[in-house]
């Protein structure tokens, strides 16, 4: 018998556990992604770009980056001043605010969604004040945009309190002491700290807004060529057996998160290098220092 | 430029940080805020800087109120113990930081800022790092371009905050020294933060020792060692064997003049204060060698007398000539002792050497 480490499992043991997570990585990713490709094929590439350019399925899919697009902003604005307040200061109801930024992890996307009709729709709360003034939100883009932000905005918060936590305040004081002014110091020294961190939760937002489903729908009103978005899309021409035309939506939808995925990876494998350049090996302490000289004084 | 703290006050919630707390630093000198941690001294550092607001008191710096200046204006270069390096950028720029934020009309130019940034390099000694980053340096190497970054903008006043806690011993020793020679060299007020006695000793004009949010001694180095004003200073510099009045046989007059006969008292002698002898000492007492420890140069004798235990410090050729061995009888006898009122050393007396 082979000699083998103490610590190690039987081989039965990892052959199985290998077995099993590579059989449900094939089984719930690889094989749902095939069929998409393989239905929207079905019927040859011509029908399939016949599907993808309807003309409802193109402003489907320009619905769906504009939102992502518009939502982006709020969401760097709200995701670094909500860290930075966490991470950088002490007040009252810090716990619950941090609380508050995972609520929309914690509540189901249809409820979120309703909270925006009860709010904005027509028999909502503000519903008679904003008919007089003759603005839409809900059924509109306005209340989509909204439906979006709330599912969206934990994402680069959450990526950025950790990172911001762990690098403390030192460097901001630095600065300050240094006669920086509060941009100067979020520009120079602040943002430059945390862009990788920033660009992952921007990519984790940017993907979840792109395939919302629940909140979007409850408010979208699916007005076919306005409201509808890529996800809602899919639903519509499935339920119409549209096969080709639902299938060749999903393989936009399934291409959106395949390139999310490699800038992941490519943000991640950044960050990684990132850290272990802060922590590589130093150079050996020079100890011998010679006398200071009295005219190189500045 | 002087520094005068007026009657500072700083809470945190319920912690009382620095309390009715005032302190002159004048011009050109080197001062230790010197304690334990917990003491008040980072907080009152902090203040000076105008990183803290204090909750009362005001801060003067060259006879100018400067307690509501902002941090950003009040011309203090502050060094920190983690070195706040800027780490995405090189180390010229790191240096170079304060001069390019300046507003346009101060702004040095390109040609001005790289002459006086690889002048402050020059001045640490490392302007063969200068495109180096934060990361790719070692400990002293980051502290010494904190330095140079922070006497960029010229200073009138340098605060350092326990400024070599993260650095090795051998590291350490060689930058104090160091920087004693370079404030020599600025003529600038210094002041830095240390809980590490051995260090405010070598390296500061004036020792200020703090203890829970006020000074207990201001003085020079060889003042608060010598003499020191409080209980807690005397302990808190240098090992000290602490001896209770009426517990000590031979040594138990410890009462202080113009005290009531009989109130309580506390002596501290300092192990190397106390003469040791294997023959009878006139006035000594005797006690039993419980452990002899070799300590490099000096040779730490722990001794047991009715009970207690009493630390003495010797050079190694004295004890080399007394042939000490556990288990051995000694005579023993304090050649100066400082007494305090029992009440003075009050709750501040914990210290390691209590009997």
């Amino acid at each position: 018998m082979t000699a083998r480490r103490a610590t190690a499992e039987p081989r039965w043991v990892r052959l199985l556990l290998t077995a099993v997570a590579l059989g449900f990585l094939f089984l719930f990713l690889v094989l749902p992604l095939i069929a998409v490709f393989w239905e929207a094929f079905a019927q040859g590439a011509q029908a399939y770009w016949e599907a993808l350019k309807d003309s409802e399925a193109r402003s489907a899919m320009l619905l769906t980056l504009t939102i992502a697009a518009l939502v982006l902003p709020f969401n760097i604005a709200f995701g670094v001043a909500a860290a930075w307040a966490i991470a950088k200061f002490e007040f009252r109801g810090k716990s619950l605010l941090t609380t508050l930024i995972d609520l929309p992890f914690a509540v189901s996307p249809v409820v979120a969604g309703l909270i925006f009709i009860i709010l904005f729709g027509a028999q909502g709360f503000f519903g008679s004040w904003l008919a007089a003034n003759d603005i839409k939100i809900i059924f509109a883009l306005p209340g989509m945009l909204l439906a979006t932000l709330f599912v969206t905005f934990p994402f680069v918060a959450r990526e950025l309190i950790p990172l911001m936590q762990a690098q403390g305040r030192d460097e901001e004081e630095a600065a300050i002491s240094l006669g920086a002014s509060g941009w100067q110091m979020f520009w120079r020294v602040t943002l430059p700290n945390i862009k990788w961190g920033l660009m992952y939760g921007v990519i984790l937002a940017n993907a979840r807004a792109m395939g919302e489903f629940g909140a979007v729908s409850v408010v979208s009103g699916h007005i076919r060529g306005e409201t509808n978005t890529l996800p809602l899309h899919v639903e519509i021409l499935y339920n119409e057996y549209n096969q080709i035309g639902a299938f060749a939506a999903a393989t936009v939808l399934a291409f959106l998160g395949l390139v999310t995925l490699v800038a992941k990876t490519v943000v991640e494998w950044r960050m990684r290098k990132e850290t272990e350049m802060l922590t590589a090996d130093l150079p050996p302490e020079k100890t011998e220092l010679p006398p200071i000289a009295a005219t190189e004084h500045p | 430029m002087s520094i005068e703290i007026r009657n500072i006050s700083k809470r945190f919630g319920n912690f009382v940080a620095l309390d009715n707390l005032s302190l002159d630093i004048p011009t050109g000198e080197l001062v230790a805020l010197l304690g334990p941690s917990g003491c008040g001294k980072t907080t009152l550092l902090r203040i000076i800087a105008g990183m803290e607001t204090p909750d009362a008191g005001s801060v003067l710096f060259g006879g100018q109120e400067a307690t509501h200046i902002h941090a950003r204006e009040r011309q203090v270069g502050f060094v920190f113990q983690h070195y706040a390096l800027f780490r995405h950028m090189s180390v010229f720029e790191n240096v170079a930081f304060g001069l390019r934020v300046r507003p346009r009309k101060d702004r040095p130019s390109e040609a001005e800022i790289r002459e006086r940034v690889m002048g402050l390099l020059k001045l640490v000694q490392l302007d063969w790092l200068a495109p180096r980053y934060p990361s790719q340096l070692s400990g002293g190497q980051r502290q010494r371009i904190a330095l140079a970054r922070a006497l960029a903008v010229e200073p009138k006043v340098l605060l350092l905050d326990e400024p070599f806690g993260a650095l090795d011993t051998k590291v350490r020793k060689e930058l104090r020294r160091w920087l004693r020679r370079l404030h020599d060299e600025m003529h600038i007020s210094s002041v830095f933060v240390t809980h590490d006695q051995e260090e405010a000793l070598e390296v500061a004009d004036r020792v200020v020792v703090m203890n829970r949010g006020h000074i207990e001694q201001i003085g020079s180095p060889d003042e608060v060692y010598s003499s020191p004003a409080s209980p807690f200073v005397y302990q808190f510099l240098g090992n000290v064997n602490v001896f209770h009045s009426r517990l000590h046989g031979a040594w138990a007059e410890v009462e202080r003049e113009g005290e009531e006969p009989g109130s309580a008292s506390i002596a501290f002698v300092r192990p190397h204060d106390i003469e040791l002898d294997v023959a009878p000492l006139k006035g000594g007492m005797t006690a039993g060698v419980l452990h002899v420890h070799r300590i490099g140069p000096v040779v730490r004798v722990e001794l047991e007398h009715d009970g207690e235990t009493i630390e003495v410090e010797l050079t190694r050729e004295r004890a080399a000539s007394l042939d000490l061995s556990v288990g051995k009888t000694v005579w023993i006898k304090p050649r100066q002792a400082k007494v305090f009122a029992a009440e003075a050393a009050g709750p501040t007396a914990r210290q390691p050497f209590l009997f």
